[in-house]
């Protein structure tokens, strides 16, 4: 419903879009009875605002107020970073009180606007939750406060000989809890499967302050309503996650990867069929890269090229990772599997290369990991993360090509490139159309084209980005009425008064 | 002794399987050395002067007759020369020492590459080498000597830290630009050289997987120490390996005066 009213209205630049998805009228605004307030539960560095009487410079609350793309601005004016699950309560049964709104925001690297305020709530920032509280070898259970940061979480146990069960490219800066309520994918998800089942229990502070502690370490309990999934992925909207208990698996004692170059898109899935069957265990990562974003993340200096002449002829690139417990082992599967490849009558793959040292990892993996930022600095990028059958990747990056074409819109001066790169393996595709700038001829030509393809496909308009303030308006596209009407019924139960990060998730 | 009178070049590549840079080095509670148990590869400055070897054939073409790998180490050592191989070289040699013996010192290695040169030039008139290429150090020990020792060895020219190579096949004659503090220096030398390769001479290209299975195929001859009729007994007595003390972390001062006291504790004075 809401669909056909926003198609037919006029199109405006995103910004001026959003102001029809504003908080609910019924939030009050943070004053400054409410800073003493809050001064009275926290240390004044753990309080900053614009408001007297602490009165810190605008600029202090910018890095609160924008997400890293530029493209979200909220105007907070204030911004509390508790130290302990005690504090976050008090100050949410405070804004409970007093109906103010309640931004939860972690490392803020979201791509959504999730964690952005829409308007001026007030921001609660988990950075100084950053404590791990406990770890055992043996299982292998990380319990954590939700503001670690993913990459100080990995340091820590490594020294254990395990690895976190997730792994992405802002991991120098996003934090567990948020990881955990945008239900974070990521490179590792093939491997060790999504948050919904690394993820052992949840600390969680409710809308009214009141303290949900299921925080176990159980990898089996069958006990009723397991009610800590209805957080992993709700994006802040039911409660604000306070600690986080985890399973790591043990770190692979070996790993290796290879890029292969395929003359085309369809040969992509016999060859994943191949490598899962040949492969088995050891198979830690299959992405695929179209040759556009090849070229971007090479002409972006993202790790070193291969040869022109293994280059020649492919239409497309797809970068296999093996992680193992014996080198040997996966050394004698991965060549198995490479001569299989090389030998066959009807060959799926013109070459490959095979990355000889640790540096050679990584860069191989550059090309992949860095096509996000190659495409930053090519333009002005739209970007969704849409979920689709394998075997409709191609078709979604091509059709979505020829439509801006046939909108006469695919120049220099407007759309510079389509591409398309993911996470084969999780049937994840990231559609990236980079353009000179943001306009809303593109905006209008892309949506809602992209997202009734993807539901043509009965695909996913968010695989692993999550909804934000981005795209409530695309949710029904994923979502029946009937979902969706339960999803608000369920956020109704949580938080009557709305005051939990509004605006996101739901329409 | 001296090289083939043919026209061609017989290019040897002596490379070392090395602690990987990018693994943190841990030493061993015994102190005797460091974790071994680590990811391995073959030494960067060898992989260049491997790279630099097959792109003088593909400038050169027909004019380099063949390109040999060489590597004297323990078992495991095979895997440096097999990326050798899949890199473009012809053949291998590997002089297989114990898994548990000690790494061979620079003197006892120029002397196995002497041995080995000597048998190729008696293998024929046209199977002489021309131009030996190699690191200009190895990683683990940094001891950055053994290209000169095979050089004085066996009295032939020696062009280090070469950040370009060019050589004129007809003239016998090898044309090297030198990094040197403050610049670099271009020499002429006559074959047959020794070249020891510095960082910037090239970048190393991928193993593609056409290679690295060609490479499997390719001629791979072991021998011993014994064979070669040298000895790889160490001349130093190894007593200990520490790891660097760790670092400190400083503190803040809230006033000169609290500074110059602090530096005067410190036994730090005025010159």
């Amino acid at each position: 419903m809401l669909a056909v009213t926003r198609s037919s209205l006029p199109r405006v630049p995103w910004r001026v879009c959003r102001a029809a998805y504003a908080t609910a009228p019924s939030l009050n605004p943070v004053i400054e009875q409410d800073i003493h307030h809050f001064s009275k539960i926290l240390p004044s560095t753990s309080v900053v605002s614009t408001l007297s009487p602490v009165a810190s410079p605008a600029s202090d609350l910018d890095q609160f107020n924008n997400d890293w793309m530029g493209k979200y601005k909220g105007q907070a004016t204030t911004v509390v970073k508790p130290k302990s699950t005690h504090e976050v309560s008090q100050i949410v049964r405070h804004c409970w009180e007093r109906r103010i709104g309640v931004v939860p925001q972690g490392g803020n690297t979201g791509l959504v606007g999730g964690s952005i305020p829409l308007k001026d709530e007030l921001v609660l920032s988990l950075a100084n939750m950053n404590k791990v509280r406990s770890f055992d070898p043996i299982s292998g259970v990380l319990v954590a406060d939700a503001g670690c940061i993913l990459q100080s979480l990995t340091d820590y146990i490594a020294p254990h000989n395990h690895i976190m069960p997730l792994d992405l490219g802002a991991k120098g800066s996003c934090q567990i809890g948020g990881n955990v309520s945008t239900n974070a994918g990521g490179l590792r998800l093939l491997r060790y499967g999504s948050l919904h089942g690394t993820v052992l229990g949840l600390e969680v502070v409710l809308p009214d302050g009141t303290i949900l502690d299921q925080l176990t370490t159980l990898r089996k309990d069958n006990t009723g309503y397991d009610l800590k999934q209805l957080f992993i992925g709700s994006e802040g909207t039911l409660g604000v996650i306070t600690g986080v208990s985890i399973l790591t698996p043990p770190a692979p004692q070996a790993s290796n990867n290879v890029i292969l170059a395929l003359p085309k898109f369809d040969n992509v899935l016999p060859l994943y069929k191949l490598v899962k069957q040949q492969l088995s265990e050891i198979l830690s990562a299959f992405e695929f890269i179209d040759r556009t974003a090849y070229e971007l993340a090479v002409k972006h200096g993202q790790g070193r090229a291969l040869s022109d002449e293994d280059v020649r002829g492919a239409a497309c690139f797809v970068l296999v990772e093996t992680s193992g417990g014996r080198r040997e082992h996966d050394e004698e599967k991965l060549n198995h599997l490479l001569e299989t490849l090389l030998e066959a009558e009807k060959p799926l793959i013109n070459t490959g290369v095979l990355s000889q040292s640790p540096a050679q990892f990584s860069s191989l993996w550059a090309l992949r990991e860095g096509v996000t930022e190659a495409i930053s600095k090519e333009g002005k990028a739209y970007k969704y993360d849409i979920s689709v059958p394998l075997s409709s990747f191609q078709d979604v990056v091509d059709g979505t090509r020829e439509h801006l074409r046939s909108k006469g819109l695919l120049n220099d001066s407007a759309v510079k490139h389509v591409i398309g790169y993911g996470h084969v393996g999780d049937g994840n595709l990231h559609l990236n159309v980079v353009a000179e700038s943001y306009s809303p001829e593109i905006q209008a030509a892309l949506e809602p084209y992209v997202y009734e393809v993807v539901a043509s496909h009965r695909g996913s308009v968010s695989a692993e980005h999550g909804i934000g303030s981005m795209k409530t308006h695309a949710l029904h596209y994923s979502k029946d009425e009937v979902s969706i009407a339960l999803m608000k019924k369920i956020k109704e139960i949580f938080d009557p008064r709305g005051i939990m990060n509004p605006g996101k998730v739901l329409p | 002794m001296r090289p083939s009178k043919a026209c061609l070049l017989n290019i040897l590549v002596p490379v070392k399987r090395a602690v990987d840079y990018a693994v943190k080095i841990r030493v061993n509670p015994q102190q005797t050395g460091i974790d071994t148990n680590v990811k391995h590869s073959m030494n960067p400055f060898d992989e260049i002067a491997v790279e630099e070897a097959v792109r003088l054939r593909e400038r050169l073409k027909d004019q380099v007759k063949s390109i040999k790998a060489v590597t004297i180490g323990p078992p495991k050592s095979s895997e440096t020369l097999r990326t050798a191989l899949a890199m473009g070289a012809d053949s291998a040699i590997h002089v297989e020492i114990p898994e548990s013996a000690p790494s061979p010192e620079p003197l006892a290695v120029a002397k196995t590459l002497r041995a080995i040169i000597e048998r190729q030039s008696k293998a024929g008139a046209d199977s002489g080498i021309d131009v030996v290429i190699l690191g200009k150090q190895a990683i683990d020990d940094d001891l950055g000597m053994t290209g000169q020792m095979l050089a004085g060895l066996l009295g032939w020219s020696q062009a280090t830290f070469a950040s370009k190579v060019e050589i004129d096949v007809e003239k016998k004659e090898a044309r090297v630009i030198r990094e040197i503090d403050g610049g670099s220096e271009e020499i002429k030398c006559r074959l047959p050289v020794i070249i020891t390769t510095d960082l910037r001479l090239n970048e190393p290209r991928y193993a593609t997987l056409p290679s690295i299975m060609k490479a499997k195929k390719k001629p791979f001859e072991k021998l011993t120490a014994a064979d070669l009729g040298v000895d790889l007994t160490p001349q130093l007595e190894t007593i200990k390996v520490t790891e660097p003390p760790k670092r400190v972390g400083g503190g803040k001062v809230e006033t000169v005066d609290e500074l110059v006291a602090k530096l005067k504790e410190a036994g730090i004075k005025a010159v």
